[in-house]
């Protein structure tokens, strides 16, 4: 019995035929809206074709009747996972065409605020992995800590998810000691779930099975598809915004970037946990440079483009000026064309903006790192399981509002 | 950093000469201009050469100018060279008659869906594309709603005056 029996199936039979499956649009293993028709045989996936749009909001267009400030909004739903990077990005973008310096207080803060979302952002993504490889447990250890960033947000801007959070130039309101607290009980509890998490899955046998060499990539590959972020860096690329073009003083930071060699999802699995301690240890070294610094700092001084306090414009005639001018649009912004990006969630976070001088953009692209990599995804999963499939797409951490902007 | 934007402006024009046009520098990042049937040619001798290797395609999207006669399109490729941590922007002009630029996917497979995105939001014809329809709008549509003549908001509306909010009636800016 050492040679394997095949069934003989005749011609057009229908077992021998492959059917078609669809993922989505809206279905619990997609975690957005967007669809993947699949060709199965068996639970094999034959081939596939992602079909993207359901969300689209054409943000693009909108920005180009909006004044610079009212953008901001728009950034938050694209990754709103890590809504804060995405508004910080903006505001950078805008500061590197007004040619604004930002106080060295207003970048640490930042760093912190953008750490902390991408430790929401990646504590999601691995949860979320765990949940669909059938770990549940470790998603809800994290979660809850999810929850005390977004009070963090609460405490600074007054919103969670949506953040809105900062302005250009610098924050809206300076940072109160109750969002340092809860910044610094994040950072004492925070680890210890992490440790959990990582106890419960890093060499959990079933999830190293489940995991490795599933949707492996090539570096090669990797960067032809334009992957960036976790996902290049999973499959051995060392390429970070933050190393390589230092935005927002992260040239004063310390810290490594992990990666993977086989880009696999227990690959990108590992590089997000990896990157969720050096975020933990960047926002620790900016709560210690903080202390050096004058705390009342919280904003650059450019009263032509930084919304004055409420209770200057009630009693100030230079803040109601200034205030009118900036609702109205009417503050000057320079001609210019500029590409900034930033290090977001799930990669290279890109801001084309194209000025003529107008009180909105003349044209705003955004370079969505998820919108670019999904391509890889038919190439992927093919020859893969079904099941497979939905934890590859998990790992890569897909997000419809940056699909689709 | 060895490679300078300078260097890279002296290699493509002795490769390129008189057809490397708009050669500017704006907040640290070259730009630079060819004609639309050199696109993939001047792509192909970034992505080879020893010293330039830009091997990793950022972004691409178009711009519409509709005052520019005969280049009212402009593609826009955002290249970027990793070793040397060197980015730079390149621009192909097509007229809006006659919208066809040849694809990249055959050089950056993440061309694709960028492509098929600067389709869909602008018309411009990839030629040699593999798959060029629209991405993010629906089949059935008819337009390219990202060009300039498509206003945001309803033009037809009476009851909003913006002439003071400083969006007077001009059609689309």
């Amino acid at each position: 019995m050492s040679e394997q029996q095949h069934i003989i199936l005749p011609e057009g039979s229908i077992e021998r035929q492959t059917q078609t499956l669809n993922l989505g649009p809206t279905h619990p293993a997609t975690h957005g809206v967007f669809q993947n028709i699949l060709e199965i045989d068996g639970e094999r996936i034959v081939s596939s074709e992602s079909t993207v749009g359901y969300i689209h909001r054409a943000f693009e267009k909108i920005a180009e009747r909006r004044p610079y400030y009212q953008i901001t909004p728009l950034t938050d739903r694209l990754n709103y996972c890590s809504s804060p990077i995405n508004n910080m990005g903006w505001h950078m973008t805008v500061e590197k065409l007004l040619g604004i310096q930002t106080p060295k207080r207003v970048d640490y803060l930042r760093v912190i605020i953008m750490e902390l979302a991408r430790i929401t952002d990646h504590l999601i993504c691995n949860g979320v992995v765990g949940v669909d490889s059938g770990a549940f447990s470790g998603f809800l250890y994290l979660m809850k800590y999810r929850e005390l960033a977004y009070e963090i947000y609460e405490e600074i801007c007054g919103s969670r998810l949506t953040t809105n959070i900062g302005r250009v130039g610098g924050f809206e309101r300076n940072f109160t000691p109750a969002a340092f607290e809860k910044i610094e009980r994040f950072l004492k509890e925070y680890p210890v779930a992490l440790k959990e998490f990582e106890t419960l899955m890093n060499r959990n046998r079933i999830f190293m099975e489940r995991t490795q060499g599933v949707g492996p990539i090539s570096a090669e590959r990797a960067m032809n598809y334009g992957f960036t972020g976790p996902n290049l860096r999973a499959a051995g690329v060392d390429y970070d915004v933050r190393v390589s073009q230092p935005y927002s003083s992260y040239e004063d930071f310390d810290f490594s970037i992990p990666v993977g060699t086989t880009g696999d999802c227990y690959d990108r699995f590992l590089v997000r946990n990896g990157e969720m301690w050096e975020s933990l240890s960047i926002i620790r070294q900016a709560m210690d440079k903080l202390k050096d610094l004058p705390s009342d700092v919280y904003h650059a001084d450019v009263p032509a483009y930084y919304l004055p306090e409420k209770s200057a414009v009630y009693t100030k005639m230079e803040a109601l000026i200034y205030h009118f001018k900036i609702i109205m649009g009417e503050a000057d912004i320079l001609p210019g064309e500029l590409y900034n990006p930033v290090e977001g969630g799930n990669g290279e976070l890109g801001f084309y903006l194209i000025s003529d001088g107008g009180r909105s953009p003349y044209r705003l692209h955004f370079r969505r790192p998820c919108f670019i990599y999904y391509q890889a995804y038919a190439e992927l999963i093919k020859g893969a399981m079904l099941s497979d499939a939905v934890i590859c797409m998990s790992s890569l951490n897909l997000i419809a509002g940056e699909l689709d902007a | 950093m060895s490679l300078t934007n300078d260097y890279i402006k002296q290699r493509l024009t002795e490769k390129f000469g008189e057809s490397i046009s708009q050669v500017e520098e704006s907040f640290g990042c070259l730009s630079f201009a060819a004609p639309k049937d050199l696109n993939l040619k001047v792509m192909q001798f970034l992505y080879d050469d020893e010293e330039l290797q830009f091997r990793f395609l950022t972004d691409l999207t178009a711009v519409h100018y509709p005052n520019r006669t005969g280049e009212e399109l402009a593609v826009v490729y955002h290249l970027h060279n990793f070793k040397e941590r060197v980015r730079l922007r390149f621009k192909v002009y097509t007229s809006i008659e006659d919208t066809r630029v040849f694809t990249a996917t055959r050089l950056f497979e993440s061309a694709n869906w960028m492509e098929r995105e600067t389709y869909d939001f602008f018309g411009v014809n990839f030629v040699g594309h593999p798959n060029l329809k629209r991405i993010l709008n629906v089949d059935e549509m008819t337009y390219f709603p990202m060009r300039k003549e498509f206003p945001l908001e309803d033009q037809t509306r009476t009851d909003k005056d913006d002439e003071m909010f400083g969006r007077g009636g001009h059609i689309g800016i």
